[in-house]
């Protein structure tokens, strides 16, 4: 492993009107590493992500990308309402000025590889149902073979079948191609299905509270080995006490 | 296959308008036959001084000065309108500077713009299209200050991810959404533009429709005067389904996709 690391964040801080969401957050991930960020809601993970990802400038800190390009998966799918599924897939890939017939064997390609219909292409996003929504998000974050991809609690909205079929297209997508991948996820199960190592942030958002690195490879690792791991870390991992139950940082407010 | 079915489509659906139009011409008739042909004359009689006043050549010539008037005052006011209104749209400083004006602006009344721009350029052209101009600015203004203020801000931020410049996600992104809020006012303004039009050629005496209504008044000829009201009608209808809808239905197709017949293909 002498590539250089995907992606380092040292002493990350952010407020929002004068209110400190982050603080000094440290954070070095490998190239070709899934990890997942998990945090109770509020935690500051969506920031820490938006300033990662580049939306956002960080208040203080430094960061530093160590890949070539990225992509992101949002919660939502946002997805140009006034454009058809391909045009949606293709976007990144205009941006990038590639040609038409380019264009449209690229988005053949990614589409087939989100296991989206190709007779839904034409279809507008009014048209399609939600996971088929998220379909067309994923597919447009892998269209310009991104070597890192962000994903924001992207499906949080899924019903649970449907969730782990994302999650398998995620996982599969990600040990084909070799992205690494940041994942903010609030779902302690879903942390340790997709990712090599998880990352806990602080419920204040002071830098990490810890991290734990998941045994076993993605995607080999079976329902039940997912299912005990998860479980053993909340009921016994002080880490993961914080990470669910806990609602908005009311702490933040006394 | 899609446009031509959209033709169609248009078309079919005029069949409603049609009879809304009947129904008026029905009461129209029933006020003929309580009141008289001296206060309001027959449908079919103004039909019919319509269609020799299509054979008059005082017809194209007034109809053209019109038709010329309020669309050039249209398309300056549409241009003025549209850029101030984008440029306040993302500067919150300008758009509080120039909504006062813009209320001002909209509430003095065509009619003193007109005794205004009578003094300032004399009965010409150019009063009737100043009229125009700053009767029909504000209301294209707002549409594009409030389109662009409204637009998606988690879209931009996709398209900021996968490398949009700013000029990119300004034309991908922010005319797309202002297009949605500025179609309407575009109409609106050009309905303005053709009615201001004809009333300022009317006070100013300088042609077109405005002044054949103002000879017809003279004569005390209903009838003329109403076919003139009806011609003006039938030119903004004109300008506006020539002009601004089939832009409209080409950038709004995918708004009938969430209608629940979807869309035809």
């Amino acid at each position: 492993m002498s590539r250089p690391p995907a992606l380092v964040l040292e002493g990350i801080g952010h407020a929002y009107f004068g209110r400190y969401v982050l603080e000094g957050v440290r954070l070095r991930l490998h190239a070709g590493e899934v990890a997942a960020l998990l945090g109770p809601s509020g935690s500051g993970k969506s920031t820490l992500l938006a300033i990662a990802a580049g939306i956002l400038e960080p208040l203080r800190g430094t960061l530093q990308r160590g890949y070539r390009r990225h992509a992101m998966v949002f919660q939502e799918p946002r997805l140009l309402p006034w454009a058809t599924a391909a045009q949606n897939i293709a976007y990144p890939l205009r941006l990038a000025g590639l040609g038409r017939a380019a264009r449209a064997a690229r988005v053949a390609e990614v589409a087939a590889l989100a296991h989206f219909d190709p007779a839904d292409l034409g279809k507008y996003p009014v048209e399609l149902s939600g996971g088929m929504r998220q379909r067309v998000a994923i597919a447009r974050a892998l269209a310009p073979a991104p070597d890192f991809v962000y994903f924001d609690e992207p499906f949080t909205a899924l019903d649970p079948g449907l969730r782990r079929a994302m999650q398998d297209l995620v996982i599969e997508a990600a040990s084909r191609h070799g992205f690494g991948a940041l994942f903010v996820t609030h779902d302690v199960q879903e942390a340790v299905r997709i990712a090599h190592r998880v990352l806990v942030l602080d419920a204040g958002g002071r830098g990490l509270a810890g991290e734990r690195v998941v045994p076993g490879v993605p995607g080999a690792r079976d329902a039940r080995t997912v299912f005990e791991t998860a479980h053993g870390w909340l009921a016994n991992d002080a880490l993961f006490q914080a990470v669910e139950g806990s609602d908005e940082r009311t702490a933040g407010w006394s | 296959m899609t446009w031509l079915g959209r033709l169609g489509n248009f078309l079919w659906s005029g069949w409603a308008g049609l009879a809304g139009l009947c129904l008026l011409a029905a009461a129209w008739q029933a006020g003929h036959e309580a009141y008289g042909s001296f206060i309001l004359p027959a449908p079919v009689a103004t039909l019919e001084q319509i269609g020799a006043t299509l054979s008059d050549p005082l017809f194209a010539e007034a109809t053209s000065t019109t038709a010329l008037r309020a669309a050039t005052g249209f398309a300056v006011a549409a241009s003025i309108g549209a850029v101030v209104g984008i440029a306040a749209g993302y500067s919150m400083a300008t758009l509080r500077a120039a909504r006062p004006l813009m209320t001002v602006l909209l509430g003095v009344p065509p009619i003193a713009w007109i005794v205004l721009a009578m003094i300032w350029f004399g009965a010409s052209d150019g009063t009737v299209v100043a009229t125009v101009v700053i009767a029909a600015t504000p209301i294209v203004f707002g549409a594009a200050a409030q389109g662009i203020a409204t637009r998606e801000r988690g879209l931009d931020d996709m398209a900021r991810v996968f490398g949009a410049s700013a000029l990119q996600r300004f034309y991908h992104l922010a005319l797309r959404h202002l297009a949605a809020h500025l179609f309407p006012a575009l109409a609106v303004a050009l309905g303005t533009a053709v009615k201001v039009a004809v009333m300022a050629e009317l006070l100013t005496n300088t042609g077109g429709i405005g002044t054949e209504l103002a000879n017809a008044r003279s004569r005390l000829d209903v009838t003329a005067a109403m076919s003139w009201v009806l011609i003006a009608v039938a030119l903004l209808l004109v300008l506006e389904y020539a002009l601004l809808q089939p832009i409209r239905s080409q950038l709004e197709r995918w708004r009938s996709a969430a209608q629940p017949w979807g869309v035809k293909r």
